[in-house]
């Protein structure tokens, strides 16, 4: 059977069509309710194996990106969704979805961890730029530590900040929450502009659950799932547009057929 | 009543980067507050009086802070707190949109606060500034620097905050204009005083029509042929008759035409002519549509929003934006839009605040403003903003225009559409308020020193997330046959909407069900509302219910306003009373079209040559790439989303880095198709003014050669004409219209290019001291071409050392206008003219040799010629260099070295062509003009040569700088 996605919509949200488009290119089926109708039978998330929450600007992203569905979500769909978790499902966020999981607190999910939001980019304004996240050991258990993922960063308020900076980012990092980080074209971790294009403490681009099964990042590797996408057209510098692909199969690839019971 | 309210404040805290505070502070220094120390952004609202402390601490700590980076300061209603005299609070004027509280009222639920009844939230801005001056000093420059005068007012923090309050409830009535006993200085004040723009004979002709039925009109009737007869609605200008005489410089008559319809017989007579089967649907929907596959097509429009943009840029440019994306899903039963494009024309960086216009704003804070409302809106719609460009010229200081396009996808199925009888009136999305009333007929005047504070009711501000909505249910509901008819609410609001779906039936609306922001709205202001964000439909009673559900789910407000009927006749009534009654076929055809004069005069002038000797190649090329014509547009992409959807497959800025200025963008919509659509533009208002007709031909060579750069199909290109002129009521102005109109029509058959849309706004002057000033004659030609195969397009930036570079067209002598001649210093000389005979062939051939694989890169020569496409083709190739020999390019006799590198020519490429390819690109372009003029190195470096003899060698990082490519002289940049 194919993995089942359930992907959420609501005001605002606008990544939705090519999220599709890849996950079904990586095999799954996909399902789409809006927030509305999920809020009335949130036991549609029983028929999933990914609940999956697209980029956008809910709400305009009034009160701070994602805040507003970030409330909505933790007080509609919080017993729902973490059954649905406990069940051994899955949960994604990408950009907009990233920051609805942490501004609910479902990201990093850990209790003891210094508070973290995600705010304003340095230049304080929106930037798209193509950027790459290189895969951390706790994302091992899907693809090899150091896999660069080239993916367009497209968003105002993606850093990460936290209260203590760079020492609250090494706590992430040994709590073994930090999935991904920015890097350059060598796989080398770098927090500087361009690489790290909102300033982002530790280079951090994607948080995932101690459990592996919530994760949320930043960029947007569904934008591009070919050489034509990539701004050097394959030459090299970008990889060969199969990366994002492969990254979304090894997500999708616990609930391929006959792995989970 | 106004009332008092809860003051929620959020600042960063202490400590975190606060550049919206640093550039506060620098706007506030600039006004002339003294010795400004720090400032301290942060966002504010106010709360119902009602709520206890307990709730507002809980909104405020759990719904509007952020967790980390903010400090609460929370003031109790009626406190004036003592420490809040440095604080500036910048508040929306009252009426103004503000979709921030409007999504903290309905997200109070979420923390568990019920919004008290008749509660409202407000939110602003606010400023924490450390300065010596004084509290009237400080609101000065705060008003000054920190606030736009039309929609906002600044007070200060210590003062206690009052809640705007509701306009009071109107008691509506039938009021009925009496006209019969006016003169003409009667009709002309009348029509002045109501802010009609009708002119005497159109006044005239509404008094004979209601004197024929013994009645006098309503104020409502009145102001829907205001509306539908504007020059912003009806274009009375270009579609009706002229006079047009074109003189000689010693005034003898050189050619004398009249036209009975200037747009049918000029820009509309040549898509007659091509006709070509892949258009779907040319100049009489909201959009134009040709085909991209036998099951989709593409609909495409461009419109400017430039009074609005002048008085408000973010605000204008933002609903322009709004507007033309309504334009394209209002088109046929509903198009998906997957890109947008924006131009902007302003004054020149560095004008000085005493060298502008009293009432003007600096250019460079127009820009900033049109460029972030651009951002804002078509990024929260999650439509790329893909293509565009900025004009800088003294001639726009006062009056700047705004293009904005957009580009949506429509099955075949859904293009034709028509209104029946019996079908329901529906409006969905955004609310009615006051915004925009009178924009239609505002838009067709000229602006004055009082724009600024008289026109506030004309500026809009837009709710992108609400349109949003709109879109989601729009398409879902036009697949389930929801729509008999669908269009949207632009200029003049229901009354143009209903009006134009009812012309050829009948409509009866109850003007009193429209949902209305605030109270307080006359029936008429209902009817011609320009407020943003709603679409009207017509609805089989069938589906009505299905409608309303998908509207439900999504959360978009739906109305029914009437019914369609077959009666000719369009009734208008309030809460039962008729107070309108008007007769659709005068309505639409009864505005008088008096015969108009058009003076051009066709100037001989000199052909300037370039100068000898040479002035130094490497130093002109910096200062040809610095400039704002040349200069790097790559910081402005960048705020913009340009690749959501996925669509993007050839970018604005390309190359490993993404640095390389690319000429055309290819859009690829359909994930499962191969098919896409390059897209550009083309703009010469510099050559306009020197000669209107060259400048209306080299916008078309421009817009076309930029697809065909890219890889677009020249055979399959459709372009759209955007004519922004000044007041072309005087036949000086209406002159250089004509022209530029004729050569619309030369260039569309030469080309075989139909026109399928376009829009003009022909009152683009500004008045001062009582002297008008019209802007440069602007027209802007944008080019959609079919891409048979996505992957056969190509970028701008070098590939392959080794490979040969080849100039393809020939350079003319021709100096004028060109970049390099301006920074020269050189006098007004003739422009070079594109040749209609060869054009076509030599596009022809570029495509050909793009779609076998000869061509491997490409760019037009344009501003800055051969010199700056080849520093361009460099700066985006990360790693890679070029030699160019300026001796070899392909050139008229006798064109001296400075215009062979820096002449501005039409139709003109350089392309990089693999050397295994050169005979197979020898066989495409047998007899056309092209040569070799040089090839790619290893090494990222420029060198320009004239035989032997080196004249520039300057590396890659220097050229990026001086183009002013972000991030360009780091260290590691072009690694």
């Amino acid at each position: 059977m194919k993995p089942r996605v359930l992907q959420l919509f609501a005001s605002g949200i606008n990544c939705d069509r090519e999220l599709r488009w890849a996950f079904e290119q990586a095999g799954a089926r996909v399902e789409e309710l809006h927030m509305r109708e999920l809020t009335t039978r949130p036991q549609a998330l029983r028929d999933c194996d990914v609940f999956a929450i697209p980029g956008g600007f809910t709400y305009g992203d009034d009160l701070g990106a994602g805040k507003v569905l970030a409330l909505e979500v933790a007080k509609y769909l919080g017993d729902a969704l973490r059954e649905h978790h406990a069940r051994g499902g899955a949960i994604l966020g990408i950009c907009n979805g990233f920051q609805v999981l942490v501004k609910s607190g479902m990201l990093p999910g850990v209790d003891g961890l210094p508070p973290l939001s995600l705010t304003w980019n340095g230049s304080r304004h929106f930037e798209c730029r193509w950027s790459r996240m290189r895969v951390e050991e706790p994302l091992a258990r899907f693809m090899a530590i150091g896999t660069v993922i080239p993916a367009v960063s497209a968003h105002a308020e993606g850093r990460i900040v936290l209260r203590h900076g760079e020492a609250d980012a090494e706590r992430l990092i040994r709590a073994g929450v930090v999935a991904l980080r920015y890097c350059d074209g060598k796989g080398r971790v770098r927090a500087d502009f361009p690489h790290c294009p909102s300033g982002s403490a530790g280079a951090i681009a994607g948080l995932i659950s101690p459990d592996g099964r919530v994760l949320g990042f930043m960029p947007h590797p569904e934008r591009s799932l070919s050489r034509l996408h990539l701004p050097d057209r394959g030459a090299g510098a970008w990889g060969d547009g199969s990366e994002t692909l492969s990254f979304f199969r090894a997500l999708l690839a616990p609930y391929a057929s006959g792995v989970r019971a | 009543m106004s009332a008092s309210a809860w003051r929620v404040e959020l600042e960063l805290e202490a400590g975190r980067a606060d550049p919206v505070g640093d550039g506060a502070r620098r706007a506030l220094a600039a006004r002339g507050l003294s010795a400004v120390g720090e400032v301290r952004s942060g966002r504010g609202y106010l709360l119902p009086e009602a709520l206890d402390r307990a709730a507002v601490d809980r909104i405020a700590a759990r719904l509007l802070a952020d967790v980390v980076t903010e400090t609460i300061r929370i003031v109790a209603p009626g406190d004036a707190p003592a420490d809040g005299a440095k604080t500036l609070l910048v508040r929306r004027v009252a009426g103004v949109t503000d979709p921030e509280a409007h999504t903290t009222e309905r997200a109070l639920a979420l923390v568990d606060v019920a919004l008290p009844a008749g509660g409202r939230v407000e939110s602003y801005r606010v400023f924490r500034v450390d300065t010596p001056g004084s509290r009237e000093q400080l609101l000065e420059a705060g008003a000054r620097a920190l606030a736009n005068p039309v929609i906002e007012h600044v007070q200060l923090g210590d003062e206690p905050v009052r809640r705007h309050a509701e306009p009071p409830q109107r008691a509506a009535a039938r009021r009925e204009i009496g006209l019969a006993e006016l003169d003409d200085a009667g009709l002309a004040r009348l029509s002045s005083a109501m802010g009609l723009a009708l002119s005497v004979e159109e006044m005239r002709a509404i008094r004979s029509h209601f004197d024929a039925q013994g009645r006098a009109p309503t104020d409502v009737e009145l102001e829907s042929f205001a509306q539908t007869w504007s020059e912003h609605c009806k274009h009375k200008t270009l579609t009706g008759p002229v006079h047009y005489r074109l003189l000689d410089d010693s005034g003898a008559l050189l050619e004398e035409r009249h036209y009975g319809n200037l747009l049918k017989e000029t820009v509309f007579a040549a898509t007659m002519k091509l006709s070509p089967e892949w258009c779907w649907s040319v100049f009489k929907d909201n959009a134009g549509v040709v085909a991209l596959t036998d099951e989709i097509g593409i609909a495409i429009k461009v419109e400017t929003h430039n009074h609005p943009s002048a008085l408000d840029p973010y605000g204008g440019a933002g609903t322009g934006v709004g507007g033309v994306i309504r334009d394209v899903l209002g088109t046929g039963l509903g198009a998906r839009p997957f890109a947008n494009l924006d131009v902007f024309c302003v004054g020149p960086q560095g004008t000085e605040a005493g060298e502008l216009p009293p009432g003007t704003m600096h250019p460079d804070r127009v820009l900033e403003g049109v460029i972030a409302g651009v951002r804002d809106y078509g990024n929260r719609m999650g439509i790329p903003t893909v293509a565009g460009t900025v004009i800088r010229h003294p001639g726009y200081v006062a009056n700047p225009l705004v293009y904005c396009g957009c580009v949506g996808e429509i099955p075949r199925s859904a293009v034709e559409k028509a209104a029946r009888p019996g079908d329901t009136i529906v409006a969905f999305g955004g609310r009615t308020g006051r915004d925009g009333i009178h924009g239609a007929t505002f838009s067709s005047e000229a602006l004055h020193e009082e724009s600024e504070t008289a026109d506030a009711a004309a500026v809009q501000i837009g709710d992108p997330i609400t349109e949003k909505t709109v879109l989601d249910v729009l398409l879902i509901a036009r697949d389930r046959g929801c729509f008999h008819g669908l269009t949207d609410c632009g200029a003049g609001g229901f009354s143009s909407a209903v009006g134009e779906m009812a012309e050829h039936c009948g409509a009866e609306v109850d003007l009193d069900r429209a949902p209305l922001k605030y109270t307080g709205l006359a029936p008429w202001e209902v009817w011609i509302s320009e407020a943003q964000e709603r679409m009207v439909a017509a609805v089989p009673t069938a589906k009505l219910d299905e409608l309303q559900s998908l509207c439900t789910l999504h959360e978009v407000e739906l109305t029914v306003l009437g019914r369609f009927t077959d009666s000719g006749r369009l009734v208008l009534r309030w809460h039962g009373e008729v107070l309108g009654d008007l007769d659709l076929a005068f309505l639409h055809s009864g505005v008088p079209q008096p015969e108009r004069a058009a003076i051009a005069v066709r100037r001989l002038r000199p052909v300037t040559a370039w100068p000898e000797p040479a002035p130094d190649a490497a130093q002109l090329l910096l200062r040809v790439l610095a400039h704002p014509q040349v200069a790097s547009k790559e910081s402005i992409v960048r705020t913009y989303d340009h690749e959501v959807q996925g669509a993007t497959v050839l970018k604005p800025y390309q190359g490993a880095e993404g640095r390389g200025a690319g000429d055309g963008v290819v859009m690829k919509p359909l994930f499962h198709r191969p098919e896409g659509v390059a897209l550009a533009v083309g703009i010469a208002p510099r050559i306009s003014e020197l000669d209107a007709e060259i400048g209306a031909l080299c916008a078309v060579d421009e817009a076309i050669r930029n697809t065909v750069a890219a890889g677009g199909n020249p055979h399959r290109t459709a372009i759209l004409d955007n004519f922004c002129w000044g007041d072309c009521r005087k036949p000086d102005r209406f002159g250089t219209l004509v022209q530029a109109a004729q050569a619309c029509h030369d260039a569309a058959i030469a080309y075989g290019a139909p026109f399928v849309s376009g829009k003009d706004s022909l009152n683009n002057e500004y008045r001062v001291g009582g002297v008008e000033r019209p802007i440069p004659p602007t027209l802007l030609i944008t080019a959609l071409a079919h891409v048979g195969d996505c992957a056969r397009t190509v970028g701008t930036p070098l590939r392959g050392v080794g490979n040969l570079l080849i100039q393809i067209g020939r350079t003319s002598a021709d100096s004028g206008g060109a970049v390099a001649s301006d920074l020269l210093g050189l006098p007004d000389s003739a422009p070079a003219r594109p040749d209609l005979a060869t054009a076509p062939a030599l596009f022809a051939a570029v495509h050909h040799a793009i779609g076998e694989g000869s061509i491997v890169a490409c760019h037009d020569l344009s501003e800055g010629g051969l010199a700056a496409a080849v520093a361009e083709m460099v700066i985006g190739a990360s790693g890679l260099g070029a030699r160019v020999d300026a001796s070899r390019a392909v050139c008229d006799d006798g064109v001296p070295l400075t215009g062979r590198l820096f002449a501005e020519g039409p139709t003109r490429f350089l392309a990089e062509v693999p050397m295994a390819r050169l005979e197979d690109f020898a066989l495409s372009f047998r007899t056309l003009a092209w040569a070799t003029v040089g090839e790619v190195l290893a090494e990222p470096i420029l060198e320009l040569r004239e035989d032997e003899h080196v004249l520039a060698r300057i590396d890659a990082e220097t050229l990026a700088i001086a183009n002013g490519v972000p991030g360009s002289g780091s260290p590691e940049a072009g690694a």
